[in-house]
This record gives C-alpha cells, sequence and structure tokens, in this order.
C-alpha cells in the first residue's frame, strides 16, 4: 500500500507546476490549461482522501469537480476564440485595452 | 511492487506536467496534459476507484482536451511568444513563489497526516458511486445538470459572430 | 505455479492470439473489401496474387514497408509521427474487453475467451475509442497542409458529435442488462422465447431503436461511406492523410479496419447475443462452435459495412451534422427515456 502523504505531496507538486505555468506564461490556452492541470490535482487528493477515510463522498465531489471543468473549459474557449478574432493574438497583456 | 508503480507513474506525471509549462507551442502542452491525466487515471485505478478511472479519460482526455487540442487547430497561433511588460518579472517571481507554496503544503500535509494507511478496502464501482450519487446527492446533482446547461448556452452565444 | 505466473502467462498467451487473429482479420479485411465493391459493380477485383488474390494482403503489406517514408520539411517533425502511433494503439486496445465465446477447456484448464473482464466494460471501451479521435487531429494538424487540416477538423468535428449519440444509444442496452460487465451482458441474452426466437438484445423492443442510431453512428465514427468525410477524395485529396505515407499511412489504414471490427465485435455482443447459437455435436464441436457464431455475426456486420460502401453515396458535411444533432441525437435520448419507462414498467 501507498502511504497516504505520497498522493499527497505529489498533488501538492503537480498543483505547484499549474500555478507555476499560470503565472509564467502569457498564452491564454496554455494559462487556461494550467488551471486543468491544478484542477486535476485537487481531484487527486479528493480521491486519496476518499480512500483512505472509507468515504464515497470524495468520488463524488471528483465527478462534480470534471462537470465543472468541462462547462468551464467549454466556456472558456468560446471567450478564447472570441478574443483571437477581435485582437488576432492569444497573449493576455494584449487584451488589456479597451478599444482596439 | 504497488510503490514501485506509484513512482513511475509518478516521475512520468510531474515530467509531462513540467513540459508542459516549459513548452513553447500550446500543442506540445495539451499533449503532455493529456499524459498527465492519463497518469491520474492509473492513479484513480490503484486508490480502487474505477469509475471515476474511466471517466477522467472519458471526460478530460476524450472530451475536454479535444476540445483545446481542435481550438488549438482552429486558430494555429505561432509558437513564438513575446514576452511584454511583466515577462522578466513574472519569468523570475514565478518560480519561486510556486516552490514556496509547495514548501508550504509539503510542511502542512507531514504534521497533519504523516504516514496514513486505510484499514480496509474501499471500492469506487460505478454502482457504488451511482447510488450515492442519485441519493444522498441528488440535489447537487440536478444543479450542476443545469450549470452544464448554461455553459453550453454560453458557448453558443459567445463564439457567435454577430449578436 | 502460483496464481499470479499462471496468470500472466495466461494474459499473455491470448493477448498475443488476440492480436495476431486481429492482425490477420484486418489485413483479410481489406482484401474482402476490394473483391466485394468489385463484384458489387460487376469487376473482378483482386485476382492475380494468389487463388482469387488471396495473397493480396500480404503483397500489400510488403508494398507499404518498402515505400519511401516522406516527412513533409514544414511538418511538426515529432507529432506527425506519433499521431499514426495514437491512432492505431486504442483501435487495438479496445478488443480487450470483448467476449469471443464461453468457457473452453485445456486439459483440466478452464479458459475463458476474452483477454480480460472488467466490471466497467463497457465505460473502457468508450475511453478507449475516445482517444482515437488525437491520432486524426494531431495527423492533420502536423501535416501542415491545408487538405489535411480541413480533414482533421472536420473529421474530429464528426467524431465528437456522433460520439454522443452512440453512448447515449448504449445506456439503454445498459438499462435492461443493469451491468458494464461485456461477459454479464453476453449471458443474460441466452435462451429463447417461445423455442425458437432467441433472446437477444435487438428483439428486446426499444432496444431494435437504440441498435439503429448504434450502428449508424458507429459507422460514422469509423468514418466510413456515406459519412467519410474526412477522406472525401472529390474535395479533399485524402483527407487527415494526405501527406502520410509508407508505414505511417498503412498504421492509418489498419487502425480504420480495426476500429470496424471493434465496433462490429461490440454491437454482436451488445445487441446480437454474443457468441450465443445453437451448440450441437461432440464436445469438442460444442466448444468451439461459440467462436463459430461471434465470429459469423462480426463477418456479416463488416459484410453490411462493405455494403453500404459499395451502395450509398456521400453526405454533404452540413448534411451530416444536421443528421447528426438533429434527428440521431433526439432520437437516442427519446429511446433511452422510452427504455427506462420499459423497464421501470417491468420492474
Amino acid at each position: 500500500m501507498v502511504p497516504l502523504n505520497y498522493f499527497l505531496i505529489l498533488a501538492a507538486i503537480l498543483f505547484s507546476i499549474g500555478v507555476i505555468g499560470f503565472v509564467m506564461k502569457r498564452n491564454v490556452i496554455t494559462m487556461f490549461m494550467s488551471i486543468e492541470l491544478m484542477l486535476n490535482s485537487v481531484n487527486l487528493t479528493f480521491v486519496a482522501f476518499s480512500r483512505y477515510i472509507q468515504n464515497l463522498s470524495g468520488q463524488i465531489f471528483v465527478f462534480f469537480v470534471m462537470v465543472i471543468a468541462a462547462a468551464e473549459a467549454a466556456v472558456g474557449l468560446a471567450i478564447i476564440v472570441a478574443l483571437y478574432r477581435n485582437r488576432e493574438s492569444l497573449n493576455v497583456d494584449e487584451a488589456d485595452r479597451m478599444k482596439l | 511492487m504497488e510503490l514501485v508503480l506509484f513512482f513511475i507513474l509518478a516521475i512520468i506525471a510531474v515530467g509531462a506536467a513540467i513540459n508542459m509549462v516549459v513548452q513553447k507551442h500550446p500543442i506540445h502542452s495539451a499533449l503532455s496534459l493529456i499524459v498527465v491525466m492519463g497518469t491520474l487515471s492509473l492513479f484513480y485505478v490503484m486508490l480502487h476507484a474505477e469509475f471515476l478511472a474511466v471517466v477522467q479519460v472519458i471526460v478530460y482526455a476524450g472530451a475536454i482536451m479535444v476540445l483545446f487540442v481542435f481550438v488549438i487547430m482552429l486558430l494555429n497561433p505561432h509558437a513564438a511568444e513575446h514576452t511584454t511588460r511583466y515577462g522578466t518579472i513574472l519569468k523570475f517571481g514565478g518560480v519561486p513563489l510556486g516552490l514556496l507554496l509547495l514548501a508550504e503544503i509539503v510542511v502542512v500535509v507531514q504534521r497533519s497526516v504523516g504516514a496514513a494507511r486505510p484499514a480496509s478496502a474501499l471500492a469506487g464501482t460505478t454502482e457504488a458511486v451511482g447510488r450515492l450519487l442519485f441519493t444522498e446527492y441528488l440535489i447537487p446533482f440536478e444543479f450542476i445538470s443545469v450549470v452544464i446547461l448554461v455553459a453550453i448556452l454560453g458557448a453558443v452565444v459567445l463564439t457567435k459572430r454577430e449578436l | 505455479m502460483s496464481d499470479l505466473t499462471v496468470f500472466l502467462i495466461n494474459t499473455t498467451i491470448k493477448s498475443i492470439v488476440v492480436i495476431g487473429a486481429m492482425l490477420g482479420a484486418v489485413a483479410y479485411s481489406t482484401w474482402l473489401e476490394r473483391k466485394l465493391v468489385a463484384h458489387l459493380q460487376v469487376r473482378w477485383g483482386p485476382h492475380r496474387v494468389g487463388w482469387h488474390g488471396l495473397l493480396q494482403p500480404i503483397a500489400d503489406g510488403l508494398k507499404f514497408i518498402f515505400k519511401e517514408d516522406i516527412i513533409p520539411t514544414e511538418a511538426s517533425k515529432f507529432i506527425y509521427i506519433l499521431a499514426p502511433t495514437i491512432a492505431f494503439i486504442p483501435a487495438l486496445l479496445s478488443i480487450s474487453v470483448i467476449p469471443f465465446g464461453s468457457l473452453g477447456f485445456f486439459g483440466s484448464h478452464a479458459v475463458r475467451f476474452q483477454i480480460t473482464d472488467l466490471n466497467i466494460g463497457l465505460l473502457f471501451i468508450f475511453a478507449v475509442t475516445s482517444l482515437g479521435v488525437y491520432g486524426v487531429a494531431l495527423g492533420g494538424w502536423a501535416s501542415n497542409n491545408k487538405y489535411s487540416l480541413m480533414g482533421a477538423l472536420r473529421s474530429s468535428a464528426q467524431m465528437i458529435s456522433y460520439e454522443l449519440s452512440l453512448g447515449l444509444s448504449v445506456v439503454s442496452v445498459l438499462l435492461v442488462a443493469g451491468t458494464l460487465s461485456l461477459e454479464k451482458i453476453v449471458e443474460l441474452q441466452s435462451g429463447t422465447w417461445f423455442g425458437f426466437i432467441p433472446k437477444w438484445n435487438i428483439f428486446v423492443l426499444p432496444l431494435f431503436i437504440s441498435f439503429f442510431t448504434y450502428f449508424v453512428s458507429a459507422i460514422a465514427e469509423t468514418n466510413r461511406v456515406p459519412f467519410d468525410l474526412p477522406e472525401a477524395e472529390s474535395e479533399l485529396v485524402a483527407g487527415f492523410h494526405t501527406e502520410y505515407s509508407s508505414m505511417k499511412f498503412a498504421l492509418f489504414f489498419l487502425a480504420e479496419y480495426a476500429n470496424m471490427l471493434t465496433v462490429s465485435a461490440l454491437a454482436t455482443t451488445l445487441f446480437f447475443g454474443g457468441w450465443h447459437g445453437p451448440a450441437f455435436g461432440p464436445l469438442w464441436l460444442q466448444g468451439l462452435l461459440p467462436l463459430f457464431w461471434f465470429l459469423a455475426k462480426v463477418f456479416a456486420f463488416m459484410f453490411f459495412y462493405i455494403w453500404t460502401r459499395g451502395t450509398l453515396p456521400r453526405f454533404r458535411y452540413d448534411q451530416l451534422m444536421a443528421f447528426g444533432w438533429k434527428f440521431l441525437m433526439p432520437l437516442a435520448i427519446a429511446n433511452v427515456i422510452l427504455t427506462s419507462f420499459v423497464v421501470a414498467w417491468k420492474g
């Protein structure tokens, strides 16, 4: 059996990489993917805890997180497509002006 | 045996995650992220959450990431990332910030959880998860279906050229 | 020998046999297709290499190996090489949970004609096949060719759209069977009504509709005529694999046929009673007959696939999308509701 804290530390590492990616990257799509990575790492902690405290509720929450991630991806990518149509660029720094 | 498997998968997951941040072109990042999601699905199998393991692949790898790849293909952005004003600050600020966060979490985890191991097996089979989802969590489930409906409408409205 | 070694040996042998048989079947379904389409169009088809062209697949394979392997200079090289592999592996993986026959006996060893029986078998197949989109999408994108890109965009949109109705049509089978394990779904279809109608799912009333939606969306999922827009020769040269040559092209080609076989095998398992059929004769024959019935049913589906190819013209792209979203999807959803009413009524 793998101890619980191994899973938690792995999830923490993935989460931190997601944070670093989000802060460092200037491409909207990659930033968005970093957010997905963070969500995934949190899911891992949910499943690990659910296994170790013998309660299935954690897995239900992962299910909900997945649904929200799907909704987020649909809306977020729609916004990205609209943004690209207006700015011809995916760089977030170029999306800070109110007019073109 | 299981521990060895865990470490192999963990190394793959972390390597792919780092590769996602390092890669310049978004499509390479997307592929690395798919690898991370695949390894996470295998972790779920190790944790006896079979239903979630399959749903992870179907929803994340099969739907969400396909959407990402699809949008990247559609927009076909250039690989070069021109950094602007805040570029250098973020580059030198981001990594220490992330590492600080990591150190913080690790300290907290080690203090509070330690090397806990489960008493007996708990299997997240489709039946068990489904039963819980449609009894105890029925109302949240209904709400979440409304959320996804709104998301569909939002996506349709946003991608329309003229309103 | 310990249990683990027996298990490992068992699984390895089964995997090798199944993958070998699968690749052989894939090779010969190309022969079958060429031959059948030719006869449907009053031609002879391949008949030079071997008796009735039976050695043609081997000749084709040799030709693929010796062809020049071209990588376009402007292509994204890594993904260009990766894409055919991504297309091919899921196509082979999904066959691993399909039951080919009942228990067989080798001496005292009971062997199941199935690589592994997962209690999430059906979901596993959907998970694996949903990865097949990547091969097409990435291959088309990495080629850096406008026809490839158009083909890839079209086919990924098509595959995502039809995956929904494919999944929804299977839900009603699940409602009736109450399990995700393919082995159990087949077992539930044993026996007959009134002594002569087999208890296959296709004869259960609302499931006929789900078979219709399943098979139509399966044809679209595998990018076959009349839904073969991704490789519409008359508009897009060859679609997503325009730039591919040699073994890389062959992998895409094999993946398409392997997917067809998987879809047919799944249709047999879910709707046509899997390996069930009349069993008679001596004991050794009774052991082998289920395998024969299974293969015969899969062959019938493959025949149907090729038959449609020889008969029907291609859809226009907007017609294809409209058909998928406005007709097939609502029909599948209505069928799920109908089936759940029937299941609840029967108690």
